[in-house]
Formats: structure tokens, sequence, C-alpha cells
């Protein structure tokens, strides 16, 4: 399982990953906004992404949509985990695709929670 | 009182008007006549003649007032520097936290190990079903399991130790967003004042994005209909068939 995090705060990503490795996902790589992530998700054959949604540059929701227009990437299952809580911006992520959305701060349990359920709907 | 002194010209005039009128003056009734709408145009010149200058005096107030200066030279630049140092101390913080975290739970994760493959072990003496050699190999493993929790333990409570001193940021950062708050608010007051005079009422409709991030939901300030927690979330995507 080969993991994308994306967030332009490292410490976030450094959260993400040890909370994915103690999940038993030890195959994450980081980028810090959606511009960077784009070409490594295109190259890269990654499985999952999990993405933050303010960021400069790219941002969380621009990237879901270009994920969601590459044909090549259109099935990638994205996970937001974001400090966004607003009702609009929520409902907007769904309509863009989502398949689960975390809100900052988070516990262990909500992202494997959130994890799991994404692949067991993947699956199913 | 303006009213009531704007109203007593008038009766003033109009008798004048009468008076002359009646005693046949027509050219110094023209001239009072003449006079009325001059007058009424006088009066909002010189009602925005005194707007503009109680603006101006504001203005020049506002400019000249030390605690603005101080505030436009070196306050707002400073408070630009505390809180970029702000986000500096809690990085730090937060980059000490995981790297003691990650470095205590293998540590963790080795007791654990070796502490489960020795209760197996002791259980298997304490039921008299081990023999005598490996008896003396399971002795040597508690012996090397002592020595090796005796370390862990203290790489354990080094890590904690460091954990606990990083917590030091918030007291700091908490001193130094106060004082940025404090600042805020004395030139608020003072932006307040300014806008009562000039009046309010040429308000730009600002242009709205399509969605404005919101960022991080803070207590106690207006930033619309934000969910609280994540069963909010959860219960909202239901909601749209997720």
């Amino acid at each position: 399982m080969k993991i994308l995090i994306v967030d332009d705060f490292s410490t976030m990503r450094r959260i993400i990953k040890n909370l994915l490795r103690d999940l038993g996902f030890t195959n994450t790589h980081e980028a810090d906004d959606g511009l960077t992530a784009l070409p490594m998700l295109q190259t890269g054959n990654f499985d999952f992404l999990v993405s933050d949604w303010n960021m400069p540059g790219m941002t969380g929701i621009d990237l879901l949509k270009a994920v969601r227009a590459d044909p090549k990437l259109a099935s990638l299952p994205v996970l937001m985990v974001t400090a966004e809580t607003k009702r609009e911006q929520i409902i907007m992520a769904a309509e863009a695709g989502v398949n689960g959305y975390v809100i900052k701060p988070f516990t262990a349990g909500t992202l494997e929670e959130k994890i799991s359920k994404i692949f067991e709907r993947v699956a199913g | 009182m303006e009213q009531t002194i704007v109203e007593s010209e008038r009766l003033i005039q109009a008798r004048a008007l009468v008076a002359s009128l009646e005693a046949g003056n027509d050219a110094e009734a023209t001239r009072i006549i003449m006079a009325f709408p001059e007058n009424v145009e006088k009066d909002l010149f010189q009602e925005v003649g005194r707007l503009t200058r109680e603006l101006h005096e504001a203005i020049i107030g506002f400019a000249m007032d030390d605690k603005v200066v101080q505030a436009v030279q070196h306050e707002i630049p400073d408070a630009a520097e505390r809180l970029a140092y702000v986000i500096e101390l809690t990085e730090n913080a937060a980059n000490t936290t995981l790297k003691a975290v990650e470095n205590s739970m293998p540590v963790a994760e080795e007791l654990l190990h070796v502490s489960d493959k020795l209760a197996a072990e002791w259980g298997r003496f304490r039921g008299r079903k081990m023999e005598l050699a490996d008896f003396r190999s399971l002795s040597d493993d508690i012996g090397a399991f002592l020595t090796l929790s005796n370390g862990h333990s203290k790489i354990l409570n080094k890590n904690l130790s460091e954990v606990l001193l990083a917590q030091g940021y918030q007291d700091l950062s908490g001193q130094i967003i106060r004082r940025v708050i404090t600042l805020i608010n004395e030139v608020e007051e003072k932006l307040v004042r300014l806008v009562a005079i000039s009046g309010s009422t040429r308000v730009q409709k600002v242009q709205k994005e399509e969605v404005i991030m919101e960022g991080p939901a803070v207590p106690n300030i207006e930033q619309g209909d934000l969910l609280n927690n994540q069963d909010d979330v959860d219960d909202l995507l239901s909601s749209l068939g997720f």
C-alpha cells in the first residue's frame, strides 16, 4: 500500500506518517502542496492519498478535482484531513468526490476508522 | 437647536418679504426671494465644509497621535515579527516532541516484545514443564532483560523529559500573542473613531470568493456555518449519501 501525504506543515505530515505506520502502513511519501503532489501521483503508482485543504500553491480541493479529472487517477481513494470545518466546504469536497473527511485536531482512532471505512467501500 | 435658528431666520426673511411687498418695495422683495435657495445651498455647503474639517482634523489627530505613530512605525512590524516567532516556537516544540516520540516507540516496542517472550518461558518454568538446561538459558535471558529494561527505562525517561520541556512554548507564545492582541485593540479603537466621523454609509461590497477558507475554528469568533466536531462532519456526509 503506497500512500501520499500532502500537507504544507511538516509536523502534520510527520504526525500522519507516524499514525499510519502504527496502523501498519509503512510505505508513505510526502508532498507540501498540490503542485508537488500531482506529478508524484501521476507517475508514482500510489494507492491512497491523504491531503490537507488549505495549502499555498495548489489547495487540497483543487488537487482532488485534478485527481478526479485525470482518467488514470480518477478512482484513487482520497482522504481529506483538514482544519476547515465550514459546512459549505465539506459539501464542496463531497461533491468533488472525496472518500473521507477528517477534521483537525483528530485522534488516531478517527484516522484508523475513516481509512478502514474507505478500504471496505473500495473493496466492496 | 440649529433647526430652530434656521426656522427663525426664515421667519425673519418671510416677514421682511411681506413688509417690503406691503411697502411696494419690489426691488427689496425680489432680493429676498432670490436669497432663499442660495441659503439652502449655503447650509449644505457649510455642513459639507464642517464634516470635511472634522474628518481632516481627525485624520491629522490620528496621524499625530503618538500611540498611532508608534504603532505604525514600530509595533505593527514588531507584531508581524512576533507572530512569525510564534510559528517558529510552535514548530520547534512540535519537532522536538515528535522526535522524542519517534525515538521512544521502538524502545517501548522492544521492551514489550522481549517481556512477552520471557513471560511465556516463565509460565513454562512455573508449570514445571522446563528442563534444567532451558532454565539456565531462561536465567541468562532474564539477566539480559534486566539490563535491557534498565537502559530502555532511562532512554524513555529522557525522551519524556524532552516532551515535558518542549511544552514551554505554550507559555511563551501565549505571552507574545497577548501583546499583539493589546496592540490590535488599541489601533481598532482609533480606527473606529475615525470611521464614526467619516460615516460608514459607503461600505464597499467585498467581492465574495466561491468559498472562503476559514482555517481552524477559533472560539468566540464569527466564522459562518462551522461544524463543531468529527461527529457533525460524519452526520453531514452520511446525509449526503456517504
